[in-house]
């Protein structure tokens, strides 16, 4: 069962469609120990940073997420959540990764909105995957290039198109809304051991 | 690098997709489910509805309808027509939506821009303006652009993004319909005051109308209808085209 996090924010339907058409059972929930037990995890995201965090302190999701070891991904704002902190009105995050969510400078079209390739792929997330296919981008926010960067992405400054460390992986790009391509990318998560 | 976008506009009544000339004049052009899966695989960026039938009734036609397509197509989608309250918001991000387009309702509310961009995030939040130049200047028209606001465009736009807009999709009605090209001025105009992604629509005719919008304004997307839907510009022509004149596509 793979558990995708509720919390009342945008639009979490397309990514529960995208894992039942892998043909993956999912379960929207909220609930400590749901998450807990889930085979994988998935936290997706679009919506503000700080209500989101507060979201996971009243369901004490703060503290079950960092000692999960079951594969687990956070898409948009879920990666950034999985952060230590965001410029998005001063929010503390997870932690999980020793990165800061920083704002592209608004001199610049913000948000980053449209498809974009990515380059220096590394991990099991990226194979059949190519530096010249493009995925799905929609942020105001980006989180810096670090030790776990494990794909990058040019728009206004090099940043993490995506993380992992251990069992987490982040994605700020939308692997749902990404077409085949990120169907794959999907795929390969969901088939992690 | 960021891709410029293609986006198919299917304009929905009662359920099917119909493309008005100068917002006038229907013609039925198919199953907007089918349509919109044909546009997925042949490379479209990103889809817009406009549901121009939108009423109470009909609302919820619209939310299957919005179900149905997040089964089918695995790229964004945008829903407009009528959305004139978070909770009209809420029900169409949650049938899976991955924006809302939002026209009349927040020329007359413009508050309502910031509190869909505080509730759901700025990202969802399209402000679709359909302007029309009279004399030297340029008006904001509402209701399907049957009705002449006093709201000058540039100022307009300018609200919208400090309210918290996301992206603008930028209609002009003296080019729509008449496939002689995007309103190259006017969205000139809009990309110095304005830091949002823009789509330019209306006026596409043919394959060169992408390229010049494309390299003589920073429009981010370009949109189209009725010459999607009845074949005179193919997606995957198009796009070699623009590849072929050094824009960025997909």
């Amino acid at each position: 069962m793979i558990a995708i996090i509720d919390y009342g924010a945008g639009n979490i339907k397309s990514v529960e469609n995208a894992i039942e058409k892998l043909g993956f059972e999912t379960i929207l929930t909220s609930d400590f120990d749901e998450i807990r037990n889930a085979e994988k995890i998935i936290f997706p995201g679009v919506g503000e940073a700080s209500t989101a965090m507060k979201f996971l302190k009243e369901k004490n999701l703060d503290i079950l997420i960092p000692t999960l070891t079951q594969p687990f991904l956070g898409i948009c704002l879920g990666q950034q959540l999985l952060c230590s902190y965001s410029e998005e009105n001063n929010t503390e995050c997870l932690g999980i990764f020793d990165v800061k969510v920083k704002q592209f400078p608004s001199t610049e079209i913000v948000p980053h909105m449209g498809w974009n390739n990515l380059s220096n792929l590394k991990g099991d997330l990226f194979k059949c995957v190519s530096e010249a296919d493009d995925f799905y981008f929609v942020h105001s926010f980006y989180c810096e290039l670090s030790e776990n960067t494990s794909s990058e992405c040019n728009y206004i400054l090099p940043f993490s198109a995506s993380l992992q460390k251990n069992n987490f992986y982040g994605m700020q790009f939308h692997p749902e809304k990404s077409g085949d391509i990120g169907s794959k990318v999907l795929e390969n998560f969901l088939n992690l051991n | 690098m960021l891709k410029k976008r293609i986006i198919p506009c299917l304009d929905i009544k009662d359920g099917r997709t119909v493309k008005g000339i100068n917002f006038v004049g229907l013609r039925d052009a198919g199953n907007p489910v089918e349509l919109a899966k044909e546009y997925s695989e042949q490379g479209a960026d990103e889809l817009v509805f406009l549901d121009i039938s939108a009423t109470d009734e009909k609302r919820k036609t619209l939310i299957h309808l919005v179900e149905e397509l997040s089964k089918e197509i695995n790229i964004p989608f945008t829903v407009g027509g009528g959305i004139s309250t978070l909770n009209d918001v809420d029900l169409l991000l949650k049938a899976g939506a991955d924006k809302v387009s939002l026209n009349s309702s927040v020329v007359k509310n413009p508050k309502l821009i910031s509190d869909i961009s505080q509730r759901f995030g700025n990202q969802c939040v399209v402000v679709a303006v359909d302007s029309k130049q009279f004399e030297t200047q340029d008006f904001v028209f509402v209701n399907g652009g049957k009705i002449k606001t006093d709201f000058q465009t540039l100022d307009w736009i300018k609200r919208a993004e400090e309210l918290g807009a996301g992206e603008i999709l930028l209609t002009s009605m003296d080019f729509d319909g008449t496939k002689q090209g995007f309103d190259v001025r006017l969205l000139k105009q809009v990309s110095e005051i304005c830091n949002l992604p823009l789509i330019a629509s209306g006026g596409a005719g043919k394959i060169e109308d992408f390229t010049e919008v494309f390299s003589k304004t920073n429009a981010t997307g370009a949109l189209a209808a009725s010459i999607f839907h009845f074949g005179e510009v193919q997606i995957p022509e198009l796009k070699l085209n623009l590849k072929q004149n050094k824009i960025p596509v997909r």
